[in-house]
């Protein structure tokens, strides 16, 4: 952005660029990571299959769903410095690959139920490959790599950044339901593929099997967590931060910004295509309202209300917002469109940090009245 | 050949359209660097301005609109931009969220004032029929679009105002040493660029109903045009706004509604391989 506009300060207002380093904590503190990730490792494990009621340990997972979507954005965007507002195109391709295996499984040789409605005879050729649910997981991540690859290719070693790239996600986003919703004999239209009864020989409406799948999820979130944050700490993961804050000094240190830049992309449309096939049997449906410009932005959001500097902001930010849409709209279901526009504009405006950044505010203010006392 | 010709008008009305968006788009964006998503909603606000004032103006509420709404659409920008996209220059990435959170704010506030149902607004007697393949309401809309890139051109270029515009476009910080107040004129910048928005809104009445998301079929095609055209360009603005829209019509001919819009991302990905800052580009020589 900064390039298009080089009389604006290059340096992100929210993210300090000749910040001191932070004195080194004691070691008693630096406990505190991994015991707090164990107790919410066993929060999540243990705790809520034990306690919570079938119907909202599924919600749980749902949002688990999308705090796997926030961890990438949280990633490209609060790392990378990329605002993706079109991970909902890499969510459905996984949640259509997901979706097309289980409705062909479904079938069991037959053409899948809306096919036949739309008038469809012959099974389209895109949908041969699905009917292996190894292919199906293997394209649901690889999937969107690819699409992220190819896409952050062009678009980056073309020096396209800041609010285009964002403005091409939005496109992409838009470009995708469209397409989604005018091919109705090949994706179901706007009632996407749904129906879906059984996993693997599970029945997917037992609640045992939705148990399952809650800890299924919950895992894949811990180790794509871990993955993620071991990916920060390399140099891989330096370089990322740098080319955040000053895109063309690396450049000039003699690295390549835009492949820094395009792998990060890709991992975090995986890990979007990863949610999109674990959200499909979870919530049982996948449709072009699920990842169009709206539902993107709204995921976006959630990691802004988080902290996009964190990565368990995001993944925070993702799990509040999902519980708070459900609680909102189950009370007022027009209201919840206020609050949420509200909510934006207040966090936007006084806490762009998020509620990461509020804790690390209160901490360093707590730090320093000790350092003082 | 027919369908070549008979095609040509709705992709001139939906360039036009595109334009008369896109310019107030360009300008906020190249200048300010924001990313205005409430801009959509204020499209809206133009068509439900004409809607309103079918009570008062009758068949003749298209018109009479047309100050009117840019009025309207001006004022809601400019509330916007000094109460809260003051605080934001400088991060133009946070200016989207912000402004789409300001835009859902809008959307359900139309649904609340006026009802989710869309509502009509008829057009005037003078526009009904047409030249031919040229039905009226369209070559209007062409012969609005066209209005108001002439009226912008000359007040960027021959009045005082506008050549402080873009200076302020040029170089902020150069601008404000010379004792130019830019406050003032991002403020100018907005309401003008809103009240645009507002004045495609009423246009918009014309080839179709109004409802409470009209702005968002339209933003995202606007967007592109501002990327293809780079930024703070009248004449990239234009052409890229004349490319876009002809190509998405033909393209819904040709292959079919739901892969036009596919056709033209991939066009303007191909475009940027050519033209990373798209068509015309402000040269400087500042680095970030």
């Amino acid at each position: 952005m900064t390039a298009t506009t080089p009389q604006t300060p290059a340096t992100p207002a929210t993210a300090p660029r000749f910040a001191a380093p932070p004195p080194a904590p004691p070691w008693w503190a630096r406990l505190g990571g991994p015991a707090a990730f164990t107790a919410v490792a066993l929060l999540a494990l243990v705790a809520a299959p034990l306690l919570l009621e079938p119907f909202r340990l599924n919600l749980l997972a749902k949002y688990l769903c999308y705090a796997i979507v926030g961890l990438g954005i949280g990633l490209a965007w609060g790392q990378g410095g990329m605002l993706v507002i079109g991970q909902g195109v890499f969510f459905g391709l996984g949640g259509y690959a997901m979706g097309m295996y289980l409705k062909l499984h479904e079938a069991g040789g037959d053409l899948p139920d809306f096919m036949v409605w739309s008038g469809v005879e012959r099974l389209p050729a895109l949908w041969a490959p699905f009917a292996s649910p190894a292919f199906s997981l293997v394209f649901a991540v690889a999937g969107p790599m690819a699409l992220a690859g190819l896409l952050g290719t062009l678009v980056f070693r073309r020096r396209v950044r800041g609010a285009y790239f964002a403005i091409l996600t939005q496109a992409l986003a838009a470009a995708t339901v469209i397409l989604l919703v005018g091919r109705q004999g090949l994706t179901g239209g706007t009632n996407g593929l749904t129906n879906f009864f059984e996993l693997f020989g599970q029945d997917l409406a037992a609640d045992g099997t939705q148990r399952g799948l809650y800890l299924v999820v919950a895992v894949v979130l811990g180790v794509l967590y871990l993955g993620a944050r071991q990916l920060l700490r390399s140099r891989f993961g330096r370089l990322l931060i740098a080319v955040r804050d000053g895109e063309d000094r690396v450049r000039f240190l003699g690295y390549d910004p835009a492949t820094v830049k395009t792998l990060t992309f890709a991992v975090s449309a995986g890990m979007a295509g990863l949610a999109g096939a674990l959200f499909v049997p979870v919530v049982g449906i996948i449709s072009p309202a699920l990842l169009g410009v709206v539902p993107s932005l709204e995921l976006v959001v959630a990691v802004a209300v988080g902290g996009r500097f964190s990565l368990a902001g995001a993944i925070l930010g993702a799990v509040v917002m999902g519980q708070a849409r459900t609680t909102f709209s189950e009370q007022f279901a027009d209201g919840w469109l206020y609050l949420q526009g509200a909510l934006f504009i207040v966090v936007m405006t006084l806490a762009p940090r998020g509620l990461a950044g509020l804790a690390g505010t209160a901490r360093e203010m707590w730090s320093s009245r000790r350092a003082r006392a | 050949m027919g369908a070549v010709i008979n095609q040509l008008p709705i992709g001139l009305s939906i360039a036009a359209v595109l334009l008369l968006i896109a310019l107030g788009l360009t300008f906020t964006f190249g200048q300010m660097g924001v990313i205005n998503m409430a801009h959509g909603e204020f499209i809206m606000a133009g068509a439900y301005t004409a809607y309103l004032l079918q009570d008062w103006a009758g068949r003749q509420a298209v018109p009479v609109a047309l100050p009117v709404a840019f009025v309207v659409a001006g004022l809601m920008g400019l509330v916007l931009e000094r109460t809260l996209i003051r605080r934001f220059y400088g991060r133009p990435l946070d200016t989207l969220l912000l402004t789409w959170g300001v835009s859902l704010l809008l959307q359900q506030l139309a649904r609340d004032l006026f009802g989710a149902p869309n509502v009509q607004v008829r057009a005037p007697e003078f526009l009904e029929g047409g030249l031919g393949v040229l039905p009226y309401n369209r070559l209007f809309i062409m012969a609005l679009a066209a209005g108001g890139v002439l009226a912008i051109w000359i007040y960027l270029n021959r009045t005082a105002q506008g050549r402080r515009m873009q200076a302020v476009m040029q170089n902020r910080q150069l601008a404000a040493v010379m004792g130019i107040d830019t406050g003032r004129v991002d403020m100018r910048t907005f309401f003008i660029g809103s009240g645009l928005a507002g004045v495609a809104g009423v246009a918009l009445t014309l080839v179709g109903p109004v409802g409470p998301a009209l702005g968002t079929y339209y933003i995202v095609d606007a967007f592109l045009v501002v990327v293809a055209g780079g930024l703070g360009a009248l004449r990239g603005a234009v052409a890229a706004a004349l490319a876009l829209g002809l190509l998405n019509s033909y393209a819904e001919f040709w292959t079919d509604a739901s892969l036009a819009k596919v056709v033209v991302f991939a066009a303007v990905i191909a475009f940027l391989q050519v033209r990373p800052r798209g068509l015309f580009v402000l040269r400087s020589r500042a680095l970030t």
